[in-house]
């Protein structure tokens, strides 16, 4: 069951107000959302909140034979899975594109860059290698998996403490948690994964696109690159067309992003490391917040009102001229006036029958009776105003024409529409061509 | 998740056109469908100007868990009252069903206080979903955030951010 579909008024809303560089929940162009990192009891565990998106990352280790075209070299599993609660659409066992798509790219992130030291993992050449498993779940969707999910990989990755091994000779002694303190990966680098999201041709870039502005997008750039200004991994989908400079400057902010976020991750990790040696209560009892479904905190989002307030008066100043407009009747005929506009017809193109002329007179006779109606209140109210050029549209349909009904001669006589561009003159004949059926419902 | 009510008024959004028919998703468990003569003034060859992606402000005419729901854009006297295609601008979001009939409680303080800020126009869905437009991007932003926070902020705090937004 596929969510609800993006209707075509929130599509332009969203691009409007990315053309006026503002964003839903009020964030500047180049900001990203609130990042969290919670870790679990166990090591390796963590769930990272960009946001209203979590991703939950889990690393296990396990010994196997290496593969035997790299003996001396452990092994990385990298799996990335949405979870059905993450969004209306996803559903369990179904391999969706996004998702082999985001598969790659946390594998090419993580493994290609060699963040991690593979050859640290060996244990008995040929034989043992440590096989290091990191699976990632996606716990909720609101935008920029991606980010979410190298984050919580990579922090998972340092967070996590393999057993200690020993080799004498032949033999191989694995140390239990207890006998042996636990040993952390080595890890060289943190690559972080930043995406941008291009709307209008490239025009218009935003950093950390939410799930509505990720539906609106044309394309997305992502770039991995560690504290050490090294771009680990770039991909560009979508189909845009990037100027060189673009790149560079996304680059650039990148780093910028990359260097608080690693900084971010440093404090997290250091503040875990404490609370356990410390023996305090850790894990996601104590790290996740209880959350009442009445719950009454929620993230207040800083709306930008500095513009509303030259908005207000221009309201007010603008507020006298319209009420001009509408107050202006305009005469056609003596004795029959128009006060503002008619609605612009909503219908689309009538179809013309030439056959149906009885159902042409009966709306012939009804508007006949409403501008006899129309003809009594105005002779009462009689506004004599001798602005004759006042556009009337009351529909764009060519087709329909509108006559005006002369008060002293027969009713035979209809109204005709008035044009923008033409000049009204009440002494012309017209035709009475009334397209518009009005049959009985 | 929304049940559909019989004479519930909600806002749907036009997923598919099948010749008589549209299909609109209502945010319940299947589409309702809604037929293009249940517009006002609509013939079988005056058609109502209806694309997909549109969102519709309608009425259940039938909703119970063995049919599929059906819609209609006028009420029983032939008039439309206000339903009908919502215009192009604006902006659509999704509260919870409980806030709507808060907001839809006959003296709302919400809609009063908010309405003393600026202009805007409203439709609200008992699907849960509202549309809002006002002058610029720029209220309409505000308004979205306010009616939002509304579920989490007492009387009071509303109050307070209200009158910090006027005052602004």
């Amino acid at each position: 069951m596929k969510g609800p579909p993006l209707s075509n008024c929130e599509r332009r809303f969203l691009l409007r107000a990315i053309e006026e560089r503002k964003r839903l929940d009020g964030r500047q162009c180049y900001d990203y959302r609130n990042v969290r990192i919670s870790f679990g009891a166990d090591y390796g565990c963590c769930i990272v909140e960009l946001g209203k998106t979590r991703v939950l990352a889990q690393v296990s280790c396990e010994l196997v034979p290496p593969k035997p075209s790299r003996p001396t070299e452990g092994i990385l599993f990298f799996n990335l899975e949405f979870s059905p609660m993450a969004a209306p659409g996803f559903e369990p066992g179904r391999q969706s594109e996004l998702l082999v798509k985001l598969n790659r790219l946390i594998e090419r992130c993580l493994r290609n860059s060699k963040c991690i030291d593979t050859e640290s993992l060996c244990v008995v050449a040929g034989e043992k290698v440590w096989q290091i498993r990191l699976d990632l779940h996606l716990l909720n969707h609101d935008g920029n998996i991606i980010d979410a999910a190298s984050i919580a990989g990579i922090v998972a990755l340092c967070h996590f403490r393999r057993p200690d091994v020993s080799v004498q000779g032949e033999e191989v002694t694995v140390y239990t948690p207890e006998e042996r303190d636990p040993v952390p990966l080595s890890i060289h680098h943190m690559p972080i994964c930043v995406s941008f999201a291009f709307f209008q041709q490239g025009t218009y870039l935003l950093v950390d696109p939410s799930e509505r502005e990720e539906c609106v997008m044309d394309g997305v750039l992502v770039i991995a690159m560690n504290k050490h200004h090294e771009i680990c991994t770039i991909q560009s989908s979508g189909g845009i067309m990037l100027v060189k400079d673009q790149v560079l400057r996304c680059s650039k902010i990148t780093a910028v992003k990359v260097a608080e976020i690693t900084e971010l991750i440093q404090k997290a990790l250091e503040n875990d490391q404490k609370v356990r040696k410390e023996g305090g209560k850790f894990g996601f009892a104590e790290s996740i917040p209880n959350q009442k479904i009445t719950t009454f905190k929620m993230e207040s989002t800083a709306v930008d009102t500095n513009d509303v307030e030259e908005q207000a008066e221009e309201i007010i100043t603008k507020a006298e001229p319209p009420l001009e407009v509408f107050a202006k009747p305009i005469l056609h005929t003596p004795g029959t006036a128009q006060i503002g506009e008619g609605i612009e017809n909503s219908w689309g193109d009538l179809e013309e029958s030439e056959t149906e002329e009885a159902v042409e007179e009966e709306s012939e006779i009804e508007a006949t009776a409403l501008e006899c109606l129309k003809m009594e209140t105005e002779e009462t109210g009689s506004m004599r105003e001798t602005k004759q050029d006042e556009a009337i549209v009351l529909s764009d349909s060519e087709e329909e024409e509108v006559v005006i009904l002369e008060p002293q001669e027969l009713p035979k006589k209809t109204r005709t529409q008035i044009n923008t561009n033409q000049e009204n003159t009440s002494k012309k004949a017209f035709n009475k061509r009334r397209r518009k059926k009005r049959a009985a419902y | 998740q929304y049940v559909p009510v019989k004479g519930d008024h909600v806002i749907g959004i036009v997923t598919a056109k099948a010749g008589d028919v549209f299909k609109l998703d209502v945010g319940g468990s299947e589409q309702a469908s809604l037929s293009y003569l249940a517009f006002e003034g609509a013939t079988k060859r005056n058609r109502p100007n209806v694309q997909v992606g549109d969102l519709i402000y309608g009425q259940f005419l039938v909703a119970n868990k063995d049919m599929e729901p059906e819609m209609v854009c006028i009420d029983s006297s032939g008039r439309s009252s206000g339903m009908g295609v919502i215009g192009q601008d604006g902006f659509l979001f999704k509260v919870s069903l409980g806030l709507i009939r808060k907001l839809l409680a006959p003296k709302c303080e919400i809609i009063e206080e908010l309405s003393q800020l600026y202009p805007f126009e409203l439709v609200l869905g008992m699907n849960g979903r509202i549309w809002v437009k006002a002058k610029t991007i720029q209220q309409t932003l505000i308004i979205v955030n306010i009616l939002e926070a509304c579920e989490y902020m007492t009387a009071e705090q509303r109050k307070q951010a209200l009158a910090k937004l006027s005052g602004n």
